[in-house]
Formats: C-alpha cells, sequence, structure tokens
C-alpha cells in the first residue's frame, strides 16, 4: 500500500526540553497504528506535530508523498518554513480527535459536525448538514443531533467529536488517549466506533492505554520512549513477546493487576 | 406649581445630557476596548506594549483628575479649544475603554485552549477560530463585566459637572444654589439616576440568565 503519512527524524523541544529526539514513523495508507509509552515520552506531541498543532523543531513531515512546508536551504536537515494557510489545509486533510473532546459548547451537535465543513471546506449548509446526519447515524448518535455537548454523556461527547473530525472526510485521523478521561463503561461505545472505522480502511494513528484494544485493532505497535521510537512490530510481538527492556517493563505495570482469564462457562462453550 | 413643573424641565434637559455623555462615551469605549484588548493579547510586543501602557495608564488615573487635565491643560498644549463635553467625553472613554480591554483580554482567556485546538484541527484560520468559536463562547462570560462598568460609567459622567457641563449633577447644584433647597433637589437628583440606572441593572440580569442558560 502507498504511504499516508511520514514523519521522518521528527524533533520538538520545548525551550530546553526535549520531547521528540528524532522520530521516524511511516503509515500506509489504511493501515491502524497503536503508540504505546509512558507519560512524558512524547506520544501526545508525536501525534500534535503530525497535524502541526505544534510546529516541529526539526525534522520533515510528509502526506502523500509530498513534503509540508518548505526547507530553508538545500542540506538533507534544513530548517523548515511553514505557511500557515499551507497548514490548514494539511490540518483539515488530518482529522484529530482529544482526550477532553474539545466539542463547541455553543454549538448543537449537528453545529458542532457542520462547523468545519461550512467555514473550512466551504460546503452548502444543506450539503454539510446531510454529511452531518449521515455521521451522527454512523457513530449511533442520529438522535442527538440538537443537543448540546453538555447533555451529552463522555462516550457520546467523544462519538460526536470522531463524527466532527470525520465531516472533513480527512485521509488520516489521529486518536489522542481518547478514552482516558471516559468511565470504564463508556470506552467500549468509542472503541468500537474506531474498529468500524479500522474496517472501512480509514488510515489512523491511535495513542493509548488500552492493551486489548491495541491488540485486536492494530496492524502494528509502535513503542515510543524517550521521544524515540524504542520498538515496533506486530502487536502479538510487541504485547505478548516484546524483545526490548523498556517495552517488557511497560507490560508488566499493565499485567500486574489483570483479571483472571474468562471462567468455565465460557471455556466450556469453546470445547 | 408653574415653579415646580419648570425646574422638572430643566432637570430633564441635564438628565438627557447625561444619558448623552454615557451613550457617547460607551461608543467610543467598545470598539477602542476592544482594539486595545486584542493587543494586550497580541503575539507581537509592539502591539502587547503599547496597549499595557494605555490600560495601565488610564485605569490607574482618577477619572476626576482626567477631566481636568483634558479640560484646563490639554488646551495649553495644543492648538485648538475643547468643550466641556468633548473634555469629558474623551476622559470617561479613555478610563472606560482601559477597563474594556481588560475584561476582553480576561474573557478571551478564560477560554480554555482545547477550545483552539479543537477548531485548528479542523483546519480553521485564525481568524474563523476567533469569529467562530471564541468570541461567541468570551462574549458570553463577558457580559456581566461589562454592564458592570457600563452602570460605572453612567454614574462617573456625574463628574462633568465639575468643569461646569450642564448635565443631571450640575443642573442639580445650580438649582439647589439659587432656590436653597437641597434637601429636594440632591433627593430627586438620586432619584433620578436610580430611573436611568436601575432600570439597565435588571435587563442586565435578564441578559445573565439567557447567557447562563445558553452555555448550560
Amino acid at each position: 500500500m502507498p504511504e499516508a503519512i511520514r514523519a521522518e527524524k521528527l524533533f520538538k523541544s520545548f525551550g530546553d526540553q526535549q520531547v521528540l529526539a528524532g522520530i521516524d514513523l511511516s503509515v500506509e495508507v489504511g493501515e491502524t497504528v497503536v503508540v504505546l509509552g509512558a507519560s512524558g515520552s512524547g506520544k501526545s506531541t508525536l501525534l500534535r506535530c503530525m497535524n502541526f498543532l505544534e510546529l516541529p523543531t526539526g525534522g520533515r513531515i510528509y502526506l502523500h508523498g509530498n513534503l509540508v512546508g518548505t526547507p530553508l536551504g538545500n542540506q538533507a536537515d534544513a530548517k523548515m518554513k511553514y505557511a500557515e494557510p499551507n497548514l490548514q489545509r494539511v490540518r483539515a486533510k488530518v482529522g484529530m480527535v482529544f482526550q477532553h473532546f474539545n466539542l463547541f459548547p455553543h454549538m448543537s451537535v449537528l453545529h458542532n459536525i457542520m462547523e468545519g465543513q461550512v467555514t473550512v471546506l466551504r460546503r452548502s449548509r444543506a450539503q454539510a448538514e446531510s454529511r452531518a446526519r449521515e455521521l451522527l447515524a454512523k457513530v449511533g448518535l442520529a438522535d442527538k443531533a440538537d443537543s448540546y455537548p453538555a447533555n451529552l454523556s463522555g462516550g457520546q461527547q467523544q462519538r460526536t467529536a470522531i463524527a466532527r473530525a470525520l465531516a472533513m472526510d480527512p485521509e488520516v485521523m489521529l486518536f489522542d488517549e481518547v478514552t482516558s478521561a471516559l468511565d470504564p463503561e463508556l470506552v467500549g461505545e468509542v472503541l468500537r466506533v474506531m474498529r468500524a472505522l479500522r474496517e472501512e480502511g480509514m488510515t489512523m494513528i491511535i495513542v493509548t492505554h488500552e492493551l486489548g484494544f491495541a491488540y485486536h485493532a492494530a496492524d502494528r505497535i509502535v513503542f515510543m520512549d524517550a521521544g524515540r521510537v524504542y520498538e515496533e512490530g506486530h502487536p502479538h510481538d510487541i504485547l505478548i513477546a516484546p524483545k526490548r527492556e523498556r517495552t517488557r517493563q511497560f507490560l508488566e505495570g499493565h499485567n500486574q493487576f489483570r483479571l483472571p482469564e474468562a471462567g468455565p462457562l465460557v471455556a466450556s462453550e469453546q470445547t | 406649581m408653574q415653579y415646580a413643573l419648570q425646574l422638572a424641565g430643566v432637570l430633564a434637559i441635564g438628565a438627557l445630557e447625561t444619558v448623552k455623555i454615557a451613550v457617547m462615551a460607551l461608543a467610543i469605549s467598545l470598539p477602542v476596548g476592544l482594539i486595545v484588548g486584542a493587543g494586550r493579547y497580541s503575539r507581537t510586543r509592539y502591539f502587547r506594549w503599547p496597549a499595557a501602557a494605555f490600560v495601565e495608564t488610564f485605569r490607574n488615573i482618577p477619572v476626576l483628575v482626567s477631566i481636568m487635565w483634558f479640560f484646563f491643560a490639554f488646551p495649553m498644549l495644543v492648538p485648538f479649544e475643547i468643550s466641556a463635553y468633548a473634555a469629558a467625553v474623551l476622559a470617561l472613554s479613555l478610563n472606560t475603554s482601559a477597563f474594556f480591554a481588560e475584561i476582553f483580554r480576561a474573557g478571551i482567556q478564560s477560554i480554555s485552549p482545547g477550545q483552539w485546538d479543537g477548531a485548528r484541527a479542523l483546519g480553521m484560520s485564525y481568524r474563523d477560530q476567533m469569529r467562530r468559536i471564541i468570541l461567541p463562547q468570551a462574549i458570553r462570560r463577558m457580559v456581566p463585566a461589562f454592564t458592570n462598568r457600563w452602570i460605572e460609567l453612567c454614574k462617573l459622567t456625574a463628574l462633568a459637572s465639575t468643569i461646569s457641563y450642564q448635565e443631571l449633577m450640575y443642573t442639580t447644584k445650580m438649582i439647589a444654589n439659587a432656590y436653597y433647597n437641597p434637601v429636594e433637589m440632591y433627593s430627586v437628583c438620586g432619584l433620578i439616576y436610580l430611573a436611568i440606572i436601575y432600570p439597565m441593572v435588571r435587563a442586565t440580569y435578564r441578559l445573565e440568565r439567557r447567557a447562563a442558560k445558553e452555555t448550560a
């Protein structure tokens, strides 16, 4: 499959604190990549740099093989110059869903999903509305079109946020810990929407702590440590048989308090 | 009776002048406050510093002092006369603009960074982020503070009487001095201010309740 988005030797510092230390990550069209790592390892910053909510301090980003920005010089590591209108076009094509939803509280669910279509893509209101309703049905919120975000559960808000991002017909979707702020019983409804997207062939980069979801939904897992890709591979290889020390430590922390395996009822049904 | 009616007429003219000053000062303060507030919020220091200087200067000088300054001192520095009306409006506008600028800035800054992120992630321009997402939310939060300041402005207009501008306060003082009836005159004067301002306070409450309901 062709490449959808690629980060090349990506660096990002805030002041003298380096968060990304030369990340290389390439994602194919239709691929689902899950990014794991301890907090502070740079996962969120990586996503925010890939749609330029933060400007990388070094390195390159390619969208469908096209370099974003203009290099200031001919060397391979020349600094990049980014023009805001150019970045706006990139952001419109790279959808993002946030941990805290960031829905617009002064707009109804329907208008949240129409907003970008109308102001950025210049779709007519009728067109935007029919697309919004289509997406609301898809995320299971057809009856909530006229509600305001404050009157929705966390899971419903997050599904609205996913619909809002999808309304832009993005080429890549970025998910930044989208279930971390949800009650456990609401996590499933959001993950199901994401799995459905994967089945439709959406290109996705997902930062999450849901290891079970990562195991079942990812084509590839990238484990980050100290602003670098530390280990990557097939979900089974990374989650069940990690090769490197930090990855093992990280998973051990997660595995210490696991539920016991499913009870005999399920087991007997299988035999 | 004839005499009471005459006084009422004079007071009505005074009250009208009071409203005229207040409305004019408001009309100037709103745009100036918005511009200075935006300057305070700007990322470029060439906008930020002058805006900060403006705010701190006019917020921290008593309005009475700047009225006196614009009426008595300013004309000695420039080659033209300045009317009492202009001096009062100017001093009140600058003071109110400074407060409006702060309200505006605080209102914008009270919007969570996530709202900017949400709008930017859709590919919206800075203008659209501000116009469609940030301002509609910020303005609702600013309404109570703006109306407080507006009420304060209405009351501060009484200071124009010190430079003999014939608004409500000055008119009252003249009549009280001429007819030796300070009890009646100052009481009536207070009641007229109350009658002008209290309905606005009520309207403000309604506006605030509505804004609160819409964001809920």
